[in-house]
């Protein structure tokens, strides 16, 4: 129920975010994601203002912890966090396991001490940004952890769609690609499902998840279902590593199977979007016609990006404290 | 009172009226127990006292052979920061076992007399519960050649084990388990296709899915337990089946069983009582074999029951803090268990009906006796006065700050069960009294203060 | 005290109050062309609407107009928060300031952050010739020096009352009224 305050002689209807961070989809509720879409949409007109940056965050720090290396992610967070004016540190640090480094937690420990207000963290392991929010007292906001979850991409992914498409419910939204080991399918089925869309799911056998029938999904190896009358097709990237473990035979092979070409994307609505997450392997999961074409919104998907994390970045840095 | 008279050696001990089961005697009633020069003497009503020391036992406490866990890591030599043999048999005494069968995947790993001789010392300066060392299966657990298998049953190795790793190659499986008969050892495997297991950090379902983490499926497990089952019907050998977890095991096991072959299993209490949907990406539910489906803990309830599986044992595998604060999957498998798997039994099994008293001390005592050839599990005359006490009705909390165990990484850790170990005794010496017991107050004034 | 609240402009009062004011505007400047409005929202908007209206009656001339969400800029952001954080709403100025006279529009003056912070926005969005600004109502207890060119009804007031503006394009009907705050 939102309240009112007064400030000044306004009335402001206000809310919050109840989670301390965001660490998964699953820490909002279905009103917080409108939210967050909402003042995502007013956030974007920062970035057409000839001086592109507005005062809220002055004074505050914001730790991007990268241990994965992502150029895309993390410059789109730089660029939200200094439109807010926050002062902002990137940490980067390969996991190699040959060079044996400080552990998770000391890293953690150690950047606590430096008491920043927010922590971007991205991390090749499942359940770090768990690790981190156990030992700091920072807001932690998920940039990617293992296969788990990549909030921010689903939030972003859901801005673009509610530009194109008038409502969520009965929606269908095909993903489309490494469902196995992709932390962005995962996100977004969440969240989708959470907004009333009908979400299908398609990839090889080899690489679907345990389970996939409990997560509310339509779930086929079969491209052509999966894209008929489809209203968003979202591709998800495919690792060239994932050969090795015997999960497809070879790029061509998946390319034809399932990689989305113009010919293939026929049975799709006609105002259907096409999405990607990026970075895209252009004749892998997706041609390159359709990559650049007149139903990709593959571009607006990077603008809304910084939008929506400056969204997050504020409601977040701005939530009610706890009394201790 | 702090003085401790001595006993055991001089002066017999009646245990007398205590509710006493054994069901290798067919004993399961109010009786009493005579115990001198560190063995029974007899069992039975009415005992004549002439001369002993008299413990009275009251009616409510239960009297079994001395529990033995077959499945312990003790991590010395090579691991001292994790576990040692002192803190481990402590742990044992005060989790109500008399005695552990400790696994060779130490640093070095016990594959030649050295180290058996090693740990038997180690055991004796603790004096405490017995450790019984099983020894390694082939050099350095490799896989690849076999070790001194008659050395190691020479120097007091028990059983055979590559524990951590499945004894991956048939061909080495078949000729382990012909020569390990000849010294009448079982050979114990890890089952688990390595192959099949791949990276994996939990079990392959939904939930896994949901956290994001690879699967290791339950078929790995499975796949290895039907060819080692068919592997002992070739050999005559024997083949123990370690933490056994999946329903497709069990089913394995019992026709196996079915058809004469000679296979045993255990069971570990975590996967009785916990599941998958468990899991958090808190590393204290990370072991392996990973918490299993509700099908699959049902299926090993089931298997208790209906007497497939032979033993519970722990599995208790100590990890200091540091190695398990990280990330999930990159901690190490393995929780500890001395000193939660008796009150989990009692609470989950034996007070919810599923078994019976005589069938939990099968469980506990008499069939890890009868599996690894050890003289405990029995009250007949002559047998070591090895001897666990139950107080069935008290509630037990476990407070991991207070095990006796070095580690602490347990998912029971504030667990209210109903069901104590009030005292345990070795060769006729009290070495632990549950001080949270009132009724213990008898065993006390024997008591070395071992006691919590 | 009194439980109904004192309405002290009724909705005629205000229609006049602002037509004088679009008058006052066109007197004082002299260059109709460079002029612009910016409404600070919320109710700043329908105000700057109205008197762009105004205006056009007046000489025959649309005065670019546009909307202005100061929330970014406030300064008790972000600052130990009694309550939750106020929703940001869009911004939207579709045309350069830059040597413009901008008539900054709000409906109550009262201790001057909210016009020191929209103060803040505009300068980030260029360089005007001029800000000038224009209140439906001054109620006094500046805390900052600041001053409205343009003032549609001087109501002092004391700092335990409340001052509320409603406009028919917001909230259906148009009244000023004052209330007790306890």
């Amino acid at each position: 129920m939102p309240k009112t305050t007064t400030i000044g002689d306004q009335i402001r209807p206000l809310s919050r975010l109840r989670s301390r961070h965001l660490l998964s989809v699953t820490d909002l509720t279905p009103e917080e994601v409108v939210l967050i879409l909402d003042t995502a949409e007013a956030m974007r007109e920062v970035g057409t203002r000839p001086i592109k940056k507005v005062p809220t965050l002055r004074g505050k720090t914001v730790v991007n912890l990268f241990c994965e290396p992502s150029t895309r992610t993390r410059t789109s967070f730089e660029i939200a966090e200094k439109r807010l004016s926050a002062d902002t540190l990137s940490i980067t640090t390969s996991t190699s396991s040959v060079v044996k480094g400080e552990t998770l937690a000391d890293t953690a420990r150690n950047i606590e001490a430096m008491a920043p207000e927010l922590i971007v963290v991205r991390h090749p392991a499942s359940g770090a940004c768990q690790l981190l929010a156990n030992i700091c007292n920072s807001r932690i906001i998920n940039a990617g952890d293992g296969m788990h979850e990549h909030p921010t991409q689903a939030l972003l992914d859901v801005l673009t769609i509610r530009e194109h498409k008038t409502k969520f419910t009965g929606l269908k939204v095909s993903i489309i690609g490494d469902l196995l080991h992709s932390r962005v399918l995962r996100s977004n089925v969440l969240l989708l499902k959470m907004l009333g869309a009908d979400v299908w799911v398609c990839g090889p056998r080899t690489m679907m998840p345990a389970g996939i029938d409990q997560f509310g999904v339509s779930a086929t190896s079969s491209l052509d279902a999966a894209v008929e009358g489809a209203d968003v097709v979202m591709m998800l990237r495919i690792q060239l590593e994932r050969m090795r473990g015997y999960f497809f035979p070879s790029l061509r092979e998946y390319f034809n199977i399932f990689g989305m070409s113009s010919d293939r994307l026929r049975r799709a609505k006609p105002d259907v979007i096409i999405m990607h997450p990026g970075p895209l392997n252009r004749g892998v999961e997706i041609a390159s016609d359709v990559a650049d074409g007149p139903y990709s919104v593959i571009l607006e998907q990077v603008s809304n990006g910084v939008a929506v994390r400056m969204a997050i970045l504020y409601l977040l840095a701005g939530s009610e404290e706890e009394d201790l | 009172m702090t003085a401790t008279k001595s006993v055991g050696r001089q002066q017999p001990i009646i245990l007398k009226g205590g509710h006493v089961v054994d069901p290798t005697q067919g004993v399961n009633e109010l009786c009493d127990l005579r115990i001198a020069n560190g063995v029974v003497e007899q069992v039975g009503p009415d005992l004549g006292v002439d001369g002993a020391a008299v413990i009275e036992v009251p009616a409510d406490l239960i009297v079994c052979p001395g529990f033995i866990d077959m499945h312990v890591h003790l991590r010395e030599p090579g691991q001292e920061y994790k576990e040692r043999i002192a803190t481990g048999v402590e742990a044992a005494v005060a989790g109500g076992f008399v005695g552990v069968a400790c696994m060779p995947n130490t640093n070095p790993v016990n594959d030649h007399r050295a180290v058996t001789e090693f740990i038997l010392r180690k055991a004796e300066e603790a004096n405490l519960a017995h450790v019984y060392p099983i020894g390694a299966v082939t050099l350095g657990s490799k896989g690849e050649q076999l070790a001194e298998i008659g050395e190691l049953h020479d120097a007091g190795c028990v059983a055979i084990s590559d524990d951590g790793y499945p004894v991956a190659d048939a061909l080495l499986m078949r000729r382990a388990l012909e020569y390990a008969s000849m010294f009448e050892m079982p050979v114990i495997d890890h089952c688990e296709d390595p192959s099949l297991k791949g990276e994996g950090s939990a079990h392959e379902g939904y939930y896994s899915s949901v956290l994001g983490l690879r699967g290791i499926p339950g078929e790995a497990e499975e796949v290895m337990v039907e060819r080692d089952v068919t592997l002992s019907g070739l050999t005559d050998g024997s083949v123990h089946i370690a933490h056994m977890s999946t329903r497709g095991s069990l089913r394995a096991v019992r026709s196996g069983k079915d058809r004469g072959i000679n296979v045993t299993c255990e069971v570990a209490p975590h996967h009785f009582t916990l599941t998958d949907e468990e899991l958090s990406y808190d590393t204290n539910y990370k072991m392996n074999p990973p918490l299993r489906e509700s099908g699959d803990r049902e299926a090993m309830i089931q298997g208790l029951v209906d007497g497939t599986i032979d033993v519970i044992a722990t599995d208790h595998a100590p990890h200091h803090a540091d190695d398990k604060t990280v990330e999930f999957e990159k901690a190490p498998f393995g929780i500890i268990g001395l000193e939660t798997a008796v009150p989990l039994v009692m609470d989950r099994l034996l007070h919810k009906g599923l078994i019976s008293i005589g069938r939990l001390v099968e469980l506990l005592a008499t069939n890890p006796a009868r599996i690894l050839g050890l003289p405990g599990g029995r009250l007949a005359p002559g047998s070591p006065a090895d001897i666990t006490v139950l107080a069935p009705d008290v509630t037990t909390e476990i407070s991991a700050s207070k095990f006796k165990s070095l580690a602490r990484n347990t998912p029971f850790d504030g667990w209210q069960l109903r069901g104590s170990v009030a005292a345990v005794l070795i060769g006729g010496r009290i070495v632990y009294t549950n001080e949270d017991i009132e009724a213990v107050g008898v065993f006390q004034q024997f008591s070395p203060s071992v006691s919590s | 005290m009194e439980l109904c609240m004192p309405i002290v402009m009724e909705s005629v009062r205000i229609t006049r109050a602002l037509m004088r004011i679009s008058h006052e505007i066109v007197e004082r400047n002299r260059g109709i062309e460079e002029l612009a409005l910016v409404g600070i929202r919320t109710r700043g908007v329908p105000i700057a609407q109205r008197i762009a209206n105004n205006i056009f009656e007046i000489v025959n001339h649309k005065i670019p107009s546009g909307v202005l969400d100061i929330t970014l800029y406030r300064d008790d952001l972000m600052r130990h928060t009694v309550g939750p954080q106020p929703v940001l709403r869009r911004t939207e100025i579709p045309f350069s300031i830059d040597d413009r006279r901008i008539l900054l529009v709000d409906d109550v003056l009262y201790t001057g952050r909210t016009i020191r912070a929209a103060l803040d926005a505009l300068v980030d969005f260029g360089r005007p010739r001029a800000i000038q600004l224009v209140v439906l109502v001054d109620r006094g207890h500046r805390e900052l020096p600041i001053k409205a060119d343009y003032v549609g009804k001087n109501l002092p007031t004391s700092i335990r009352q409340s001052v509320q503006v409603r406009l028919t394009e917001v909230d259906g009907s148009d009244e000023v009224s004052v209330e007790e705050v306890s």
